[in-house]
């Protein structure tokens, strides 16, 4: 991915995994991007995704729909998604909301992707 | 903050997220796709869809929807006749025949919440499959419904509008088809003028034609051409008073006849004034198209500033037509005379900028600048012809340089 604006996600691809990064608010327009961007990776072949919400500060109904959105569209391909860097704040409510039920949670995308590079190196993810 | 709070807070949130998605979208179903984001993401819902309820069909169409992929192709046309007849107060019965169905034909869905705005059932929404696997709780119903409210006043508010964007497209039609009649009217009127002088065949409707054309070439705006053009067909309406045998006099009148003659612009003036037309000024057209800006015209010898500026053209308009045309005491002019006649009286009988548009217009038209030619072809192909093209082309430029009048 090129180099975004400072609030937009960004995206360091590799082969299998994926990491994209949510900007400090993720509302419609932001969800948008990052839907887009774990859809192109995942039609790229990618098979995990993480999800960075380290710059996150607030995620609003719309970017909560958007990513059970992301959710449901990684589990239609057989892909797995990860939540790394997750304020207190947020991972309360992704609680509240369930979906932390359907991510994998990590501290940091090396532990996220340490997991996810094991999952999708196994064949058909399993 | 306890969890209750914090979910509370969400809703709240979820609940301005929504007025700001519904004032500030414009578009229908851009609009509907946002209200379902911010349910399903208000309670972390998985499934859902935003469906419209058709009053006349009794049927419902599916607007936005996320995880229920059969939706779109459900057929969930009534079997009989609808409930709602459009006064209002059907919602309880139309709504229950709809989540009957809905849940008959539909799998996992969990939650059907009404859109209702003033007893009217104007869609509904369906939820199914929470994040957190767990059932729905009879907070988020109540949720669901409030949030619901807002969504069925923005589809409302929707409907109404493309209702209203609907009637101002009839009544632009309408108004349309009546400004076409107008013209057929204006055209057959003109047409009856000119029957009464029978040296003058189509008189009114070349100078409506002439008029446009100069408007035209002087930038005028399209319906102030229409205007003009209905000012040319009408402009001579006054004749209707005036005795047929001094129209049709196969001679040059007396100052009788003359003086009974020059009555048909303030004639004309009377006849139209009462009539409400759809351009402002068409009777000043007829009463002052015989007015000079030399202040030696009738009926009241105004000058260049006090002469309406539509008069100016179809006084330039129906002086070259009489010009160009046969008539019982004369033949037509020649080009060259006309562009004499142009050069000694722009500024005089004529104004100079109509003067100058019409010359502009025509030399245009002579070089085939521009299509259709149609003063080509009312004054006949071989009227202009190209020897003559120099002096209209120096009357132009004699015109530029010395004008300084405005219309």
């Amino acid at each position: 991915m090129s180099e975004p604006l400072a609030a937009a996600p960004k995206a360091e691809l590799c082969e299998l995994v994926a990491v994209v990064y949510a900007g400090d608010y993720v509302n419609k327009l932001s969800g948008q991007r990052i839907e887009r961007e774990c859809l192109t990776r995942m039609e790229r072949g990618c098979r995990a995704l993480v999800i960075n919400f380290r710059d996150t500060e607030l995620v609003n109904s719309i970017g909560v729909s958007i990513l059970l959105g992301v959710i449901d569209e990684a589990e239609r391909r057989g892909a797995r998604v990860a939540f790394t860097n997750v304020s207190l704040h947020t991972l309360k409510l992704f609680e509240l909301l369930g979906l932390t039920r359907l991510v994998l949670l990590a501290d940091s995308d090396e532990s996220a992707l340490a997991t996810l590079e094991e999952f999708s190196a196994q064949p058909n993810g399993h | 903050m306890s969890d209750s709070t914090r979910m509370v807070l969400h809703a709240f949130a979820a609940l301005a997220d929504l007025g700001e998605e519904i004032a500030e979208t414009s578009d229908f179903e851009e609009m509907v796709r946002s209200a379902l984001h911010v349910v399903l993401g208000a309670m972390g819902i998985r499934r859902g869809a935003v469906a419209e309820f058709d009053r006349e069909r009794g049927a419902l169409h599916f607007v936005a929807a996320r995880g229920y992929d059969d939706a779109r192709a459900l057929d969930l046309s009534p079997k009989s006749q609808p409930t709602a007849n459009g006064n209002g107060g059907h919602a309880a019965q139309d709504f229950a025949r709809v989540e009957r169905e809905l849940r008959e034909k539909l799998s996992g869905v969990e939650v059907v919440t009404p859109l209702v705005v003033r007893g009217e059932l104007v869609g509904v929404i369906l939820l199914g499959g929470k994040a957190s696997g767990e059932q729905f709780t009879q907070e988020e119903k109540e949720l669901a419904r409030a949030l619901g409210r807002h969504v069925a006043v923005g589809m409302h508010n929707h409907r109404l509008l493309r209702e209203v964007e609907r009637r101002a497209e009839e009544n632009r039609n309408l108004y349309e088809s009546l400004k076409g009649s107008y013209k057929d009217t204006v055209r057959a009127f003109a047409a009856a003028i000119d029957c009464k002088d029978k040296y003058t065949q189509g008189h009114s409707e070349r100078v409506g034609k002439y008029s446009e054309i100069i408007a035209r070439e002087m930038g005028w705006k399209d319906d102030e051409v229409e205007a003009i053009a209905i000012g040319g067909y009408l402009h001579d309406v006054g004749k209707l008073v005036v005795d047929r045998d001094i129209i049709n006099a196969p001679y040059r009148i007396d100052a009788k006849q003359s003086s009974e003659l020059n009555r048909h612009p303030a004639a004309g003036y009377e006849i139209l004034r009462p009539i409400t037309h759809p351009f402002a000024d068409i009777p000043l057209m007829a009463r002052y198209h015989h007015e000079r800006p030399d202040g030696r015209g009738y009926p009241e010898g105004l000058t260049e500033e006090q002469i309406p500026p539509g008069a100016r053209i179809v006084s330039l308009a129906d002086s070259f037509d009489a010009m160009t045309t046969d008539r019982p005491y004369r033949r037509r002019r020649t080009f060259e005379e006309v562009v004499a006649d142009f050069r000694r009286n722009a500024g005089r009988q004529f104004s100079t900028n109509v003067v100058l548009a019409l010359c502009r217009a025509l030399l245009k038209e002579a070089r085939g600048e521009t299509r259709p030619r149609h003063m080509i072809r009312m004054l006949g192909k071989d009227y202009v012809e190209e020897q003559t093209l120099p002096a209209l082309v120096q009357l132009i430029a004699d015109l530029e340089s010395g004008s300084a009048a405005t219309v």
